[in-house]
């Protein structure tokens, strides 16, 4: 191992290691981030959701959005798979069904990111399990 | 993903070592490395459920896993999202699954300033300490700011001891800084010896790099080149995480020659300590170290003039210095904003007893007591009554109903007859007798004591045997009074902390349960039922349908009577063992 010499070396370090503990920093405050559930139940794994999920995680370290991307169990549907919901703070969730790769990286850059609505929304007033009792 | 599994002591000696390995091949078997990463933290507090196995992001806690659990947990929950939740925590009040530790009453009342990086870490890989801004108030403390302005910040702050005394710490660093000497130490005591106190040892087991970081800090302050860490040598596993984590700041400069590229050098050396009490007594402890007896001295001189070698001495306890790091980070002003007027910041307590929730919990300095029982402690076991929390250990005292809503920081708990002590808080209920309560610590201090003084040596065996003839049913009335004023005389008259706090929980009780050791040598009862020797069997004859039952079980023959009459019991040669009411079908048999 390098010693380190100096405050200087020792910040540059930190931001090097950051990047490893991002999630559970993240994991610390989720009511204030955008929170992702992708849907990984057999029949959204069968339809990539497992990809869908990398590719949103590497999308969110690359751009540093403050949001954490988690794993969901079947939300019903199963005709739309791979199903994404998003939880932007102070907004309804939203869910968007026949998610893939380019499109996951569409909703973070312009929902996510710009707010704007897309197509792809599964119009529906559902409540997630949470809500239910 | 990461995978949190709890590698502190409590949740290794239920397996969790092998958790993480099943956890670890599950992951290898299904091809999920790159989602899933299983991490070996520190203590995450809730000890009672142990062995917690924690999934970031969602913050899910599994609580009470068994290492057949874990190829379940890798197939529902990583891979299929699900999770499994007959191994979520489960609220004693609504019976309901709390999906993640967010919503849990345990940790919603907590704010973790000490424990900051217990339970979130790998306290072996000085990277995540780094990466959490770790060694940065020691490197900005070394390039910004001289010794008197970091000691001035510190004073500030407000931070006072942990350890027990709560003697204000940038106070204690400025004296030792003043006195000149060629050489001066810095102490980290990690002696714990409250029956029950743990948070010293989750610190280190969970965040050596802290305490590490904190010693430099204040060698940087008073001007010394050498830190050692007293420890007792009954903690194997804070002992190998020291040393890892010493080895890699060695390894990064961190610790050594020229610490961070400035004039100051720093290292650290452990002492290990045999698992004394009174060694956790800063003179006693010096004297330890020295390889002398374990025996107090009198102060002055302070350490802070003449402690190891003769040589000026800086000694802080464990959750002092895990509080520096901290306040050299977010500022003085943030940490005097938090807790009470004279007591300053969080405290972190071992909650223990007949109580819900037991584990490790660190809360802002003023909090209640009913906060701390009810809400972070899920209430009192088996939905019992609430009867005392004996606070300090050894040393303190008991806290009744009445002060249930009083804020707790360090001068409160003394004018409410206890202290904070190193932070031990024992709930007990109504099926707790408080004579032996006090009975307990007085067995614990006669062991301990070591002996110089003749008040303590021979004092608190006086006071044990009293309550030991109280228990036993052989106590009068006088024998109070008695109790008491032994208790001051030892008070007035020993040298150290330890004799002279050590009739605390005798009085304390005597104080707050009067009518519970009046009840003990007038009625003969123990008014809890706990004592054996005073409980007294009898048989209602209106329900005793003369069966013989109770007379096959009596051990003694104590139990006589026709067939198909009433029986009685001979209370001279009854030795209340409650066979016969265990056996009674008729619940015939009384017990007072």
């Amino acid at each position: 191992m390098n010693k380190i010499k100096s405050l200087e070396d020792l910040r540059k370090m930190k931001q090097n290691l950051e990047h490893g503990m991002n999630i559970r920093e993240k994991s610390n405050e989720p009511e204030s981030l955008v929170q992702i559930r992708v849907a990984m139940a057999t029949c959204g794994i069968a339809s990539g959701a497992r990809t869908v999920m990398n590719t949103l995680v590497e999308k969110i370290e690359k751009e540093k959005i403050p949001a954490v991307v988690t794993q969901g169990g079947c939300m019903g549907y199963c005709y739309a798979e791979p199903t994404i919901e998003v939880r932007v703070p102070g907004k309804d969730p939203v869910v968007f069904g026949y998610v893939d790769s380019a499109k996951a990286i569409e909703i973070v850059e312009k929902y996510i990111v710009n707010g704007e609505l897309l197509d792809g929304i599964i119009p529906t007033n559902y409540k997630t399990i949470n809500d239910k009792n | 993903m990461h995978l949190l599994v709890c590698g502190g002591t409590g949740c290794r000696a239920s397996e969790s070592e092998q958790i993480v390995e099943n956890l670890k091949s599950e992951i290898k078997n299904l091809g999920l490395e790159n989602d899933a990463q299983v991490v070996t933290t520190g203590c995450f507090g809730f000890c009672e459920k142990g062995p917690i196995v924690k999934i970031i992001p969602d913050n899910t806690f599994y609580t009470q896993v068994k290492k057949e659990d874990c190829a379940e947990i890798i197939r529902e929950h990583v891979l299929k999202g699900r999770k499994v939740s007959r191994l979520l925590y489960e609220d004693p009040e609504t019976q309901k699954h709390i999906e993640d530790s967010k919503h849990m009453g345990f940790y919603q009342k907590q704010m973790r300033i000490a424990l900051r990086n217990c339970g979130f870490i790998d306290p072996e890989n000085v990277d995540e300490y780094i990466a959490r801004d770790g060694y940065a108030a020691l490197g900005k403390i070394l390039s910004e700011m001289t010794p008197e302005e970091a000691i001035d910040i510190l004073k500030k702050s407000g931070l006072r001891g942990r350890g027990g005394g709560g003697f204000p710490t940038g106070l204690k660093w400025e004296i030792a800084s003043k006195n000149k000497a060629d050489q001066k130490y810095v102490v980290c005591n990690a002696d714990e010896g409250d029956p029950g106190a743990f948070m010293d040892r989750s610190i280190l087991e969970g965040d050596p790099h802290s305490i590490i970081e904190a010693m430099a800090i204040c060698g940087y302050c008073i001007g010394a080149s050498k830190g050692i860490v007293y420890i007792r040598a009954e903690y194997p596993l804070a002992i190998k995480r020291l040393k890892v984590a010493a080895r890699q700041a060695r390894e990064y400069g961190l610790l050594g020659e020229q610490i961070l590229g400035s004039d100051f050098s720093f290292d650290i050396e452990l002492r290990y300590g045999a698992g004394a009490f009174v060694c956790g007594e800063e003179t006693a402890l010096i004297h330890s170290m020295e390889g002398l007896r374990g025996e107090p001295t009198v102060k002055p001189p302070f350490p802070a003039e003449k402690g190891y070698l003769g040589k000026p001495t800086n000694v802080n306890n464990v959750e002092t210095f895990a509080n520096v790091p901290a306040i050299y980070l977010k500022g003085a002003e943030w940490y005097s904003s938090i807790g009470t007027e004279k007591s300053k910041g969080t405290k972190v307590f071992a909650l223990a007893g007949k109580i819900n929730n037991v584990g490790l919990i660190e809360v802002p300095m003023g909090i209640t007591l009913r906060e701390v029982i009810y809400e972070i402690g899920g209430g009192i076991k088996d939905g019992k009554k609430f009867k005392a929390v004996q606070t300090g250990g050894p040393s303190g005292g008991c806290l009744t109903e009445k002060h249930l809503d009083t804020p707790i920081d360090f001068d409160n708990l003394i004018a409410a007859g206890s202290m904070m002590g190193s932070g031990g808080m024992i709930v007990m209920d109504e099926d707790d007798c408080m004579v032996s309560v006090a009975k307990f610590y007085l067995e614990f201090t006669v062991e301990e004591s070591c002996g110089k003084c003749a008040p303590c040596r021979i004092g608190n065996k006086r006071l044990h045997e009293m309550l030991e003839k109280i228990t036993s049913g052989k106590g009068v009335p006088e024998d109070i009074e008695y109790l008491k004023n032994l208790s001051r005389v030892i008070k007035d008259t020993s040298l150290c902390g330890l004799g002279q706090t050590s009739p605390n929980p005798v009085l304390s009780t005597i104080e707050n349960f009067y009518d519970e050791y009046l009840a003990h040598v007038t009625e003969r009862i123990c008014p809890a039922g706990s004592c054996k020797a005073l409980k007294l069997y009898t048989i209602i004859a209106d329900k005793c349908t003369g069966c013989t039952a109770c007379v096959r079980a009596c051990p003694v023959d104590a139990i006589t009577g026709e067939k198909r009459q009433p029986h009685v019991i001979d209370p001279d040669k009854c030795i209340r063992c409650g066979a016969c009411y265990e056996k009674c079908k008729f619940t015939a048999i009384h017990v007072q």
